[in-house]
């Protein structure tokens, strides 16, 4: 069986990065697994601008922002596979993938690096009732088929979610010539960043619904109508304030689930909150050597994040392999999310080995107003910073330095929470 | 006097603008920020956006390429630009900067690829 020092599984916007990143800190034996057909990722279909405002300090399209990671990664010299379906991956990092011009191959690897994205909820695990008739997309899909395949996928659409991808879709299919009736939103706000309401919604008069969600389909072979109602508090629909849209196309914007098969059949502990798995300073997981970076950890809203993510697990993935003696010392400390603060990545710190400092990246559970992120130590508080907006759409981070934990040798629990400012 | 109401996309804060216009004053109220009044101003007298689509790719592995506009154009122009860039093709290869239009809807902005295509494998 080939072995490989360091083996990333997904070649998007995470997987190069890393690859990018090991390869720069001295590992040169890398590959990188591709199930699609180009490297890139989603980027390809998100032909948008908006990408790399803080990577590169300019706006640039999706495909612009892969091609320049692409061309790193060529320019490198790194391997890479695609057509690439990667089955299972074993605690023992024995990868098996299967390929049309390979067939079924098993390799190992000394690390493997874990960036295979996520993918969108679908129409079944939103308990839609009524038929199930052709012209109801996920709004991804929609993409794909529209800026990469061809197809023009509807001329009345109903969309509901307000994540970006389905503001961005509101926009997409208007300017092709598509009449978009509403955005309905289940949610009393919008998971998609105020820009994307304003241009792709705003600019081109589409209604926002929020507090309203999908009770009923109309349509047997094509979708010929939908019915929007308002929910109350607990997201119930309200009686009497059905609304019917004659459409023939339903775009379903409700939300990305990271793509963990593989993560979960090699033991790692699982987030129940991130649903990818928990790790620590080093985005390293619970088995030693496997690493995980980008949204199959955890949801991004900004490419820029996945990149600057995906480069720090890729250099802990070239220090693993390197320096495959373990640290002496080890003093993991578990850090908290409380009040108002849903998730933490990473989960865990080693504050005996961390660097110099280590972005804890979070999402807050409301909308909020004049109010304080602060980190507690063992029930001491360090630090607190107003914020005079939080949302849930808009991930945050703390930046926690080494020299802060001096006082603390005996630290045993790091909390980070909102409170009222 | 004119009144426009806005929401600023400086921040997630999504200040609510209330813009009145008379003449040449432009008055911003809502703002919490300067961003804000900048961003009012420009909004009500010369909004601009870039423009972002697809043309059909001949002899490539995929059907469509996507294009921009080089610069940020006039609001106003977006479905003149479209109307071009949809009766616009290209043929593989194409490069990222590649012109498909030179000058869209006259707005003296070009439209250029923004991926690059190989040919048909």
């Amino acid at each position: 069986m080939k072995q490989h020092d360091i083996v990333v599984i997904g070649g998007g916007p995470a997987g190069l990065a890393a690859a990018i990143s090991a390869k720069k800190a001295g590992v040169s034996d890398i590959l990188i697994l591709e199930r699609d057909s180009t490297l890139g990722g989603i980027l390809n279909q998100c032909i948008h601008n908006g990408f790399g405002l803080h990577t590169f300090k300019e706006e640039l399209t999706g495909p612009e922002y892969a091609a320049r990671f692409i061309k790193e990664a060529q320019d490198m010299e790194i391997p890479y596979r695609l057509g690439a379906m990667v089955l299972s991956i074993t605690p023992e990092k024995v990868i098996t993938y299967m390929s049309k011009s390979e067939g079924l191959v098993q390799i190992s690897a000394k690390a493997v690096i874990l960036a295979m994205g996520c993918r969108e909820r679908p129409r079944g695990a939103l308990n839609i009732p009524g038929f199930r008739p052709a012209g109801i997309y996920s709004a991804g899909t929609a993409q794909r088929l529209m800026n990469i395949d061809g197809y023009s996928v509807g001329k009345e659409v109903v969309i509901l979610g307000s994540g970006d991808i389905g503001l961005i879709m509101a926009r997409r299919m208007t300017l092709e010539g598509a009449k978009v009736k509403v955005v309905a939103e289940l949610m009393p706000y919008s998971g998609g960043l105020k820009r994307n309401i304003v241009q792709c919604l705003n600019d081109y008069g589409i209604p926002l619904l929020l507090s309203h969600t999908v009770v009923g389909i109309d349509g047997k072979d094509r979708l010929t109508g939908v019915t929007i109602a308002q929910v109350d508090a607990n997201r119930q629909p309200i009686p009497g304030t059905e609304i019917h849209y004659d459409c023939d196309t339903l775009l379903l914007s409700c939300g990305l689930i990271p793509e963990n098969e593989l993560t979960r059949e090699i033991g790692v502990e699982m987030n129940r909150v991130t649903s990818g798995p928990n790790v620590d300073d080093k985005l390293q997981t619970g088995v030693p050597g496997v690493f995980a970076c980008g949204n199959v950890l955890h949801v991004h809203d900004l490419v820029d994040y996945v990149s600057s993510e995906a480069a720090l697990a890729g250099a802990n993935a070239a220090a693993f392999v390197q320096n495959e003696k373990t640290a002496e010392k080890t003093h993991k400390v578990v850090i908290k999310a409380e009040n108002g603060v849903r998730y933490t990545v990473p989960q865990t710190i080693d504050v005996e080995n961390m660097s110099d400092s280590v972005t804890v990246r979070f999402r807050v559970a409301d909308i909020y107003q004049n109010r304080s992120v602060c980190v507690y130590y063992d029930g001491k508080k360090v630090s607190s910073r107003k914020k005079r907006v939080l949302a849930p759409g808009e991930m945050e981070q703390v930046v926690l330095k080494k020299n802060s934990f001096a006082d603390y040798p005996a630290l045993s629990e790091i909390v980070i929470c909102t409170e009222e400012a | 006097m004119e009144v426009k109401n806005l929401t600023c996309i400086g921040c997630p804060m999504g200040c609510f603008l209330t813009v009145s216009i008379e003449d040449d004053r432009i008055g911003v109220e809502g703002n919490t920020c300067p961003r804000g009044a900048d961003y009012a101003k420009k909004e009500v007298t010369n909004p601009t956006r870039i423009v972002t689509s697809s043309v059909r790719v001949n002899g490539a592995d995929i059907a469509r390429v996507s294009v921009k506009t080089a610069s940020d154009i006039p609001k106003g122009k977006i479905f003149d630009c479209m109307k071009e860039i949809s009766a616009a093709q290209m043929d593989a290869p194409v490069s990222i900067g590649d012109v498909v239009i030179e000058n869209c809807a006259g707005t003296g902005v070009a439209v250029i690829a923004t991926k690059n295509v190989p040919c048909k494998k």
